[in-house]
């Protein structure tokens, strides 16, 4: 048997490796989906009643009762989740109601927003951090270093809302270069974006800058300098190179704070995003819309980072997903 | 003569307890002693807000309203940072804004603290089934956007600040999970485990009296950042409408209503946003600190 195992090609032997993986993974994302279901329907039944949360509070007992039965909530709780979760499932949520739309339906339609808010910022993020966080690591205790951490420190500090707030004063009401809120075209996104990728960008700083303070003293950066490389051969080629797997962990992480924090920017910036939606919908005591939000939020985050594993093995061949 | 933090006198030069190696350390530190001078600070105004605080924090002046910092042309040294649309003294608010950040921080970190470290301590030594179960729900919890998982809990439940501590107390076990579970991993292989398994010590006592002590500072360290975090994500909650009530000062509903006022009265959102961020600067200094003095490897 030991010597059959020795005659599979160590190629097969990694894809066979990567499908097992995948597998596991899969089975791990469809089980944090489930648990998101089972928590979404927990926090509507926090207080007992979901009617009281969702109906307005001058409402008669006559309107509270029709309601209540409508929806189905004088059914025993375990037949009210098995009836949720089957029609989360199918991405039913029923109907919003505040719009009388799925609320499913209004949630997609606000995704591409989001998604083109969530990539200005994730752009923000690679292009700034990453360079910024190399360019400290390699000019240390230099006056770009100082910068650097500076920015990195307030960035990690301040709030994103505050950030965006005081984006909007300079940029758009003292200089007016670019509107304050709203969508349209570029210079719509310059704010929100800026200001939705400024936390992770800090966070993505930091972090570049100690896993290249790291893999520069390593021993065959060392003899990469002594080859004759020239600097900027040596830090692209294998100073970076094996520094990304610390940062590529990192932006996986960030892009759910990302979606996390796009509730907060697109508040602000009044960016007709999921996160805005999710907002208003909270207000509105629309709770159909916010389960939306939370299940496709929750299901890009899950694949997300899926990718995010699967690009390890891009990046670093040595893996084996065993 | 130095006196170690167990009472216990230390030799000049051997027997130096480990707390005092790390104190030393953490005083060498010019960003930790900053950050731990803010952190005081904060705690000073939280404690003596009464006495500190020169007006009552929400006492309106409708003849004093959007009155500029006294550097500013048309501001007074009676109001120092100003006044909001209500005639409210910003800096009183301020001060006793401190107070919602102070408490919230320390509440989420005992909340969360607590799940947290108890979970993880069972995940790494137990293993099994319980660690599965908790590696679980730790996958769920990682999967949902935790601004939007706490503005759910606070919509149903109803705002007000013990929504709020137990909203973000709620969002902020895991990461004490994966750092706890990690160390106990390590711990558990260690041979004064093995001993106390030996001496017949009950599972109970190996957690409590053997593993719980060794996990500690690496949940004092994990601690400083989820305060840091729970202050701004109290005051983004109040941003929204959904933390404290309006009646009680707090940073993020300051902001809140200062965000009307951009274009002409500035000093409204500046200066609340400036104190959460000097706040989280120094609990982040003193955490990084922290994290330096009790395990340098970590650096």
């Amino acid at each position: 048997m030991a010597a059959a195992r020795r005659r599979v090609h160590p190629r097969l032997r990694n894809v066979a490796h990567l499908t097992a993986f995948l597998a596991r993974r899969a089975l791990g994302a469809l089980w944090a989906l489930i648990g998101v279901e089972i928590v979404v329907f927990l926090i509507l039944h926090l207080t007992g009643d979901p009617t009281s949360v969702m109906m307005p509070p001058e409402s008669t007992a006559a309107e509270l009762a029709a309601f209540r039965h409508a929806q189905g909530f004088d059914r025993p709780l375990i037949v009210q989740f098995a009836s949720f979760a089957l029609s989360a499932s199918r991405g039913d949520l029923g109907l919003s109601l505040r719009h009388q739309e799925p609320a499913m339906t209004l949630a997609l339609a606000r995704l591409p927003a989001t998604a083109l808010l969530g990539s200005a910022a994730f752009a923000i993020v690679l292009l700034v951090g990453v360079p910024a966080g190399v360019l400290s690591a390699l000019r240390p205790r230099t006056a770009i270093d100082y910068a650097a951490r500076i920015v990195a420190l307030v960035g990690q500090s301040a709030p994103t809302y505050w950030i965006g707030l005081m984006l909007i004063l300079l940029f758009a009401v003292l200089l007016g270069w670019v509107p304050a809120s709203g969508i349209g075209d570029w210079r719509n996104l310059v704010l929100p974006a800026a200001t939705l990728g400024f936390f992770s960008t800090a966070k993505l700083m930091r972090l570049t800058r100690a896993a290249m303070l790291e893999v520069l003293e390593a021993d065959y950066v060392r003899t990469a300098r002594a080859k004759g490389l020239t600097a900027w051969r040596t830090v692209i080629g294998h100073g970076l190179r094996n520094a990304w797997l610390p940062i590529v962990t990192q932006l996986g992480v960030e892009l759910g704070a990302l979606l996390s924090g796009a509730i907060i920017t697109e508040t602000v910036f009044a960016w007709p995003g999921i996160g805005r939606l999710a907002v208003q919908a909270v207000f509105e005591r629309d709770f159909p819309v916010v389960e939306a939000v939370v299940l496709i939020s929750a299901t890009t985050f899950v694949l997300l980072n899926l990718a995010v594993d699967l690009l390890y093995a891009v990046i670093d061949p040595r893996i084996r997903y065993a | 003569m130095e006196v170690t933090l167990t009472g216990t006198r230390a030799a000049p030069d051997h027997g130096v307890s480990n707390r005092t190696v790390a104190l030393r350390r953490l005083a060498r530190d010019p960003g930790a002693v900053a950050g731990a001078v803010v952190v005081l600070i904060v705690a000073v105004c939280a404690i003596f807000a009464p006495l500190i605080a020169r007006t009552d924090p929400n006492l309106q002046n409708l003849s004093s309203t959007l009155v500029p910092p006294m550097w500013i042309a048309g501001g007074s040294g009676a109001h120092p940072l100003g006044t909001d649309n209500l005639g409210r003294d910003l800096l009183a608010r301020i001060i006793w804004g401190s107070r919602v950040s102070a408490i919230v921080g320390i509440c989420v970190v005992a909340i969360g603290g607590s799940i947290g470290v108890t979970a993880g301590l069972l995940a790494g030594y137990r293993r099994g089934w319980v660690d599965a179960l908790i590696a679980r729900i730790t996958d769920v919890q990682l999967a949902f956007p935790l601004v939007l998982l706490a503005v759910a809990i606070v919509a149903v439940v109803g705002p007000g600040l013990w929504t709020v501590i137990a909203a973000i107390g709620l969002t902020s076990w895991v990461q004490y999970v994966r750092v706890v579970r990690a160390e106990t991993l390590s711990l558990r292989e260690r041979e004064f485990i093995a001993a106390a398994q030996a001496a017949g010590a009950t599972s109970s006592r190996i957690v409590t009296r053997h593993l719980l002590p060794n996990v500690t500072s690496v949940a004092i360290v994990l601690g400083t950042f989820e305060i840091a975090r729970a202050v701004v994500f109290e005051s983004s909650l109040s941003f929204l409408g959904l933390g404290v009530p309006p009646t009680t000062p707090s940073w993020g509903g300051m902001l809140a209503d200062g965000r009307q006022y951009l274009d002409t009265a500035w000093w409204v959102a500046l200066f609340p946003g400036l104190a959460i961020m000097i706040a989280v600067m120094g609990i982040n200094l003193l955490g990084d600190g922290l994290r330096d003095a009790l395990d340098p490897s970590a650096r």
